[in-house]
């Protein structure tokens, strides 16, 4: 960045919220928010890196038709242990519960969020589920896919399957309580002067994820406790040989688990809509619609679920409605894509990393989303349906959409999380890398997917082995690029050059304030009286670009 | 919502130190007592809308095998004694009186009278959960626990251990039969029954349990209560845990009709 020369070498504030208190006490006893996002950053890095070596093992195994590594029957836990802890335990806490916790209460200029001590003991219920989880994958794995569709998985599997739904049921009480505190903290936390209306749109998205984590998560909790009941005492509510409803299941299942890939992505779309205005040094164009797109994507979402059961003999019109309903998920998904592409027309764009991994999320949202449409049509799904099509489409949503958008955010407020800058070339190069081989990944995939390749097979027909081995190159070099910030990010910690209260500079709140931030957030409890991204008339925050009053005609807000 | 203003607040900081939690009544991380209330209050309505949707899970799996299995439902819910059904929703709404006359006791100030109310809560309460224990018990001299050599036929098969005689052993035969010749045998009688009777233990279990969890959290409210800690300024434990116990009310008042009076004329 061009104003780091010239600007004055900052030093870190003498005390903070990291050192201000020491001893491993301080640490897991701690009610402090920023504290707490340390413990989940902690978690959620755990659950990604044994996640992330399930799936290296997955791709290796696919190297070759017959399978290189693995019995068919620990492929079936490979798979399954990949997505169970990768959507329960990293996707879905990822965002909202590090940097949303982090985040939230400095951008809304509180002390903290509304209930401290319920925010310390989601942590510690997430870690209880974990716990769980791990010990169904040490004694006997799980098989059922991350779905655990019935009888498969209340009769019939001889894995551990109990003990991780009851692990994913605790689980869900970690994000009905995180989605309650950060619902109550916007409510009545926001310091004066700060309107809906000024809300950082970080702040709507996790508002919409909030709701989906207060009305979703109880019905996924009550479904996964039916299934652990039918399996220890042999209930028959999902057993088609007992008289329950198998179909029964994956509609109380897929209530919640549709919403839940919003769960993963909206976040992800907040930090975006944060990023892209800080480095195109432009107001943020359409901030209302951004906002009302994130509460529309997070109500229209509760409405689609059905798409992921075409294939059961559901009703026709039933389908009909769902499928439309999918469709319309589009529009507001569209509306933030025209906004943030709008956001760049003539900006001073400075291609930082954050920024680089906000354009690729932009473009990988945008392949994830529009393969989501080939998937809610009805006459395609059946060709495609449960193949690696919807792997691929999927993935390009959660990785290409969820994982840029967590990784370009904790890029960029790292230097408010440490006080610390990481290198920036080294940085630029892991977010090629990612965007390079994630595309070689999953890029193939949507071709072995039309080809017909089902998902979740441990063998393949020998001519779909060239897509196959390039998948799997790619996967290699996208272990690069999460290796990479994993470790300057710890280098950083220790190493790294002090950032000052605002590095980028950008206009949020939470730069106001010294980084690390202290323990209480601000000196001074703060008054807002500006509005949001209104990079065009903030020469304090030493931009260069000239205040050019615009014309009336042509206001832009 | 009255703030304070810049000094005023650092004054407070610098008083008590960061570290200390709290400041008399008000938590740290709050401006004002109103601040406090409202967010507690908003935070326990949220709170009551996830119970809804986790209630809702069983309510539609209900719904889906009542549909499936009406005829079985009917005959698997008569079994259950309709006289300790209502007496307990009685005494639960009884229950919900007094926690409504404790909230206005505790937002009137009269002290004294919050500690007596809470406590005639709490013993209608428990006076449910006993009453409760004995239907289970019932349930289980009958063979009717899923799972645990579960009949619906041993009560006309073995009328003295059920207390059945005369006229009513001749109709529960008689309709008995009639369903065993429906559902195609009396292994899925049994079958579509034990799903009535998960339903039944899972929900009012499910709901026994926010009662046990209510019951702990009226004791702890009557400790608080009996050192005088709540005021016309400072009741809002009282007033959400009261809401809550209302929400458990609510949903007894749900489960009642649809467990109990399917098909009582």
């Amino acid at each position: 960045m061009a104003t780091t020369t010239t600007a004055p070498a900052h030093t870190m504030p003498r005390e903070h919220y990291l050192n201000s208190t020491y001893g491993i006490r301080s640490w897991l006893l701690t009610t402090d928010h920023k504290r707490i996002a340390w413990l989940y950053l902690a978690g959620v890095t755990f659950f990604f890196t044994l996640g992330g070596i399930f799936a290296a093992m997955i791709r290796i195994h696919l190297l070759t038709p017959n399978g290189l590594l693995v019995s068919p029957e620990t492929y079936n836990k490979l798979f399954t242990m990949h997505g169970v802890a990768m959507i329960f335990f990293f996707l879905i806490p990822s965002i909202p519960a590090v940097l949303g916790n982090f985040l939230i209460p400095l951008m809304i200029g509180a002390k903290d969020v509304a209930f401290p001590k319920l925010n310390l003991l989601s942590w510690y219920v997430y870690i209880t589920g974990g716990c769980f989880v791990l010990y169904a994958f040490a004694t006997g794995g799980l098989d059922t896919g991350w779905t655990f569709y019935t009888p498969l998985s209340s009769v019939y599997s001889n894995s551990a399957v109990a003990p991780a739904v009851i692990g994913i049921f605790i689980n869900g009480f970690s994000s009905i309580l995180t989605g309650l505190n950060f619902v109550v903290t916007i409510h009545t936390m926001r310091a004066p002067g700060m309107t809906w209306f000024r809300l950082p749109l970080f702040i709507w998205a996790h508002y919409a994820t909030s709701i989906i984590f207060i009305l979703g998560t109880p019905v996924i909790a009550i479904t996964l406790l039916l299934v652990a009941l039918e399996r220890t005492l042999h209930l028959g509510f999902f057993n088609p040989v007992l008289g329950g409803d198998p179909i029964l299941f994956q509609h109380l299942f897929w209530f919640y688990s549709h919403p839940a890939v919003y769960i993963m992505i909206l976040p992800a779309m907040g930090v975006i809509s944060e990023i892209i205005p800080t480095f195109a040094r432009k107001p943020i164009f359409g901030y209302t619609f951004i906002a009302a797109s994130s509460i529309a994507i997070a109500v229209i979402g509760f409405f689609v679920w059905a798409h992921h059961m075409f294939l059961t003999g559901e009703s026709t019109y039933a389908a009909l409605a769902f499928s439309l309903l999918s469709y319309l998920v589009a529009i507001p998904s569209a509306v933030k894509v025209f906004n943030w592409t709008a956001t760049l027309y003539k900006g001073s764009i400075s291609y930082d990393t954050p920024m680089l991994y906000a354009l690729g999320f932009i473009g990988l949202f945008l392949i994830g989303g529009l393969t989501g449409l080939f998937l809610a049509c009805l006459g395609l799904d059946i060709h495609i349906h449960d193949t690696y099509f919807v792997i691929a489409h999927f993935h390009y949503i959660m990785v290409g959409g969820a994982i840029m958008g967590y990784l370009g955010g904790l890029h960029f407020w790292w230097p408010k999380i440490t006080g610390k800058l990481y290198p920036e070339f080294l940085a630029r190069v892991a977010a090629v890398t990612l965007f390079v081989g994630f595309n070689l990944t999953f890029g193939p995939q949507f071709l072995l997917g039309f080809m017909g390749m089902p998902r979740r097979y441990h063998n393949y027909p020998p001519e779909y082995q060239v897509l196959n081995v390039l998948s799997t190159a790619g996967a290699s070099i996208l272990a690069i690029g999460y290796l990479l910030p994993m470790i300057y990010f710890t280098w950083s910690v220790r190493y790294g050059k002090a950032a000052g209260p605002n590095p980028w500079p950008a206009t949020g709140l939470e730069w106001t304030t010294a980084s690390p931030p202290p323990t209480e957030n601000f000196e001074v409890t703060p008054v807002v009286d500006w509005e949001p991204y209104d990079y065009k008339n903030r020469p304090d925050l030493g931009l260069a670009a000239p205040v050019v009053p615009l014309a009336p005609a042509h206001g832009d807000d | 919502m009255e703030v304070l203003a810049p000094a005023e607040a650092l004054d407070i900081e610098t008083e008590e130190g960061y570290r200390v939690h709290r400041t008399g009544e008000l938590y740290g991380q709050y401006q004002t007592l109103e601040q406090q209330k409202d967010s507690a209050t908003l935070g326990m309505w949220i709170f009551l809308a996830t119970e809804i949707l986790f209630f809702g899970g069983l309510f539609l799996t209900y719904s889906i095998n009542r549909q499936a299995y009406g005829q079985v439902f009917a005959f698997s819910s008569r079994t259950i004694d309709l006289k300790w059904g209502a007496i307990n929703t009685v005494v639960l709404i009884g229950s919900s009186l007094t926690m409504a006359m404790s909230v206005w006791c505790a937002q009137v100030g009269k002290k004294k009278l919050v500690t007596l109310f809470l406590i005639l809560t709490l013993a209608l309460g428990s006076v449910f959960l006993g009453i409760k224990g004995i239907e289970y018990h019932a349930k289980y001299v009958e063979h009717h626990i899923p799972g645990l050599s579960f009949d619906l036929y041993y009560c006309t098969n073995n009328p003295s251990a059920c207390g059945l005689s005369g006229q009513a052993l001749e109709n529960e035969k008689i309709e008995l039969e009639d369903l065993t010749a429906k559902a195609g045998g009396p292994d899925a009688v049994n079958a579509h029954s034990q799903l009535f009777f998960s339903l039944y233990f899972g929900m009012t279990g499910l709901h026994a349990l926010h009662m046990i969890v209510g019951a702990g959290l009226l004791i702890s409210l009557i400790l608080q209560s009996l050192k005088g800690r709540f005021t016309p300024e400072y009741n809002t434990p009282v007033e959400n845990i009261g809401l809550y116990w209302h929400f458990v009310d609510i949903v007894w008042i749900y489960l009642f009709p649809l467990l109990y009076l399917i098909d009582r004329h």
